[in-house]
């Protein structure tokens, strides 16, 4: 397929538009965190410091210089990896947090792969065949995964799984990782649990998308000249659907970086989210800092990726 | 003609609830009332060890059994309504109010105030809501009051969004052209024009958000960062007894069913509701 200049300069513009909201982003991730309560001297040298060794630490910390200047030196540290020092266990942010991030991006990774295939099946066959009983069962099943809380679908799942059937170890952690056996069996349950809250909504989303187009006049004269239902479906109307369905998947895959905090805590897995709430706990500004850019530019990225595959299967929104 | 005489009901607007929609709308009933009336009905004092066993089965003294330190849990369950409703009430209508008036406002003055509070407000909707929330309430402590303005913060951007997309296709119409030439103030087109034509579809999104926000409450609570003990909300009463899960505790079973049903009964409801009250604006 040949691409038009125009649609370059327009995925170009996307780009710039995500990396300027970038820089607004972290300006107002680093004054927010300014803003929590608790200095972190007086934390970090605890009821007995003296005034004169809580100035004298605020001072080597550099945190009596003005706020603009720090966040300046921030982002510049930040563009070239150097994330900081961690205030409380004096280590690199960035030692702190590769660990996580390859543990957060791991299972992400393996549920990404898992779900989306079949959530996009299921939402488009469900779409397709509206009304029939494999579409009131989707419906259903997801409206249920959709209402009830995480750490339910979580316990439920450490309920059959671990207690009941005592297939998988009720940890993901902790659990010696030997071979591919131990090491699937080990993600199998924190997957399992994100694999159905975060497909639930990808569904859902699927399937009104593809509805949508569905009632569109030119779908309906495709069906009229007389085109089978699925080539109806697959051949006129998902290429349409085809934007909002990637804006539902990248909405549902931002999720998993940041948003699985319930079942890193119910199955002790050692990710970003959990991090950054330990992070807060201590007042570790350089750490929560960081975390939150993590968050923003994973949700960015995927939103940004998302518009441009929406820019690529539209020529409509390339005028 | 007031807003109360315009308000949708059944009877006046000439539509009926399908059978799933009516149960629906009678578990939440249920909840509500039970929320009212709970001191009353409740049949042991919620705080009270009643049973001299931990995790004790279904039975004719205690019907939902007993938690770990032998506390009646119909009892429990029934003052946690008053909390997980309560709570989540509150922070919906606060989040509501807000997003659909800042919303309205910015749909009728547009131009620059209206690009500036969209792109703020879907900016702040990019952080996670949960992680928002434990981080608020971690760096300033968990009360009441900060719950309910916390999970209406974190549910406002969403609502502005929604009823701002409405209130610009309303803001384009001709009454309200006619209304504007007519001389009409701000307030009265905001209050007289354009709310009453997107309240429908307003109202089934606050039902949505109020099932949102029940979830993250509880899911806060679970953490053990929501309602503190010695009260408890529903997720609270999950998290205090999860010991019992692998001694298939009542305890445990019964306040998930309670957020279950409340949950899935709202969905049902906006799912059931009639396309006319839902897509008004179409």
């Amino acid at each position: 397929m040949l691409r038009s200049a125009t649609t370059w300069i327009l995925v170009g513009q996307r780009l710039g538009i995500a990396l300027v909201t970038l820089l607004i982003v972290s300006f107002a991730v680093f004054f927010a965190t300014e803003l929590l309560p608790g200095d972190v001297a007086e934390i970090l040298l605890g009821q007995a410091a003296t005034p004169e060794a809580v100035a004298g630490l605020r001072t080597a910390m550099g945190l009596d210089e003005p706020a603009i200047w720090r966040f300046l030196s921030w982002l510049g540290g930040l563009t070239q990896g150097d994330l900081g020092m961690s205030y409380v266990n004096r280590m690199a942010v960035a030692d702190l947090l590769s660990g996580r991030l390859a543990n957060t991006l791991r299972l992400a990774g393996i549920v990404t792969l898992v779900c989306v295939p079949v959530a996009l099946c299921l939402g488009i066959a469900a779409a397709m065949w509206r009304g029939s009983w494999l579409d009131r069962l989707v419906s259903v099943l997801t409206i249920s995964v959709i209402s009830v809380p995480e750490f339910m679908v979580a316990t439920l799942a450490v309920l059959v799984f671990a207690v009941w059937l005592d297939w998988l170890p009720a940890l993901s952690f902790g659990v010696n990782v030997d071979s591919i056996g131990d090491m699937l069996r080990a993600y199998a349950m924190p997957v399992i649990s994100l694999s159905f809250v975060v497909s639930a909504q990808m569904i859902r989303m699927t399937r009104a998308a593809v509805i949508e187009t569905i009632n569109t006049p030119y779908v309906e004269m495709a069906l009229l000249k007389g085109a089978s239902r699925t080539r109806m479906v697959l051949g006129h109307a998902l290429p349409n659907a085809l934007g909002p369905i990637a804006n539902a998947v990248a909405l549902s895959l931002s999720y998993l970086v940041g948003g699985v905090i319930i079942v890193e805590t119910v199955f002790n897995y050692p990710g970003v989210a959990k991090l950054m709430v330990d992070a807060v706990s201590t007042r570790d500004l350089p750490l929560i800092q960081s975390c939150a850019m993590i968050f923003c530019i994973s949700y960015l990225a995927l939103i940004t990726l998302a518009d441009m595959i929406a820019l690529l299967s539209n020529p409509r929104l390339r005028r | 003609m007031s807003l109360a005489l315009r308000l949708p009901t059944p009877a006046r607007l000439g539509y009926s609830f399908n059978r799933v929609g009516r149960l629906g709308l009678a578990v939440i009933l249920f909840w509500a009332v039970i929320a009212v009336i709970g001191p009353w009905i409740a049949p042991y004092p919620p705080g009270d060890m009643v049973d001299y066993d931990y995790f004790g089965p279904m039975s004719q003294q205690f019907w939902l059994g007993s938690d770990y330190l032998g506390r009646d849990i119909l009892s429990r369950i029934i003052m946690g309504t008053r909390y997980t409703v309560g709570i989540a009430l509150a922070a919906v209508i606060l989040a509501c109010a807000g997003g659909v008036i800042l919303g309205m406002i910015a749909a009728v003055v547009g131009g620059w105030f209206d690009t500036l509070l969209s792109r703020f407000l879907d900016a702040f909707n990019g952080i996670p809501h949960l992680l928002f929330g434990l981080v608020v309430v971690a760096a300033v402590g968990s009360s009441i009051p900060v719950l309910i303005l916390t999970l209406a913060a974190m549910y406002l951007p969403g609502s502005y969004r929604f009823a701002r997309a409405l209130a610009v296709n309303v803001n384009t119409m001709d009454f309200v052209t006619v209304a504007r030439a007519r001389g009409e103030g701000f307030g009265h087109i905001i209050g007289r024009e354009i709310l009453p034509n997107i309240l429908g579809p307003v109202l089934a999104d606050l039902g949505l958000r109020f099932v949102f926000i029940v979830l993250v409450l509880s899911g806060l609570s679970f953490l053990g960062l929501g309602v503190q003990p010695p009260n408890a909300d529903w997720g609270a009463l999950v998290r205090e007894n999860i010991e019992g899960l692998s001694l298939g505790a009542p305890a445990v079973i019964f306040p998930s069913i309670a957020i279950a049903s409340l949950t899935i009964s709202v969905n049902l409801f906006i799912d059931n509701l009639p396309t006319r009250i839902r897509d008004r604006s179409e």
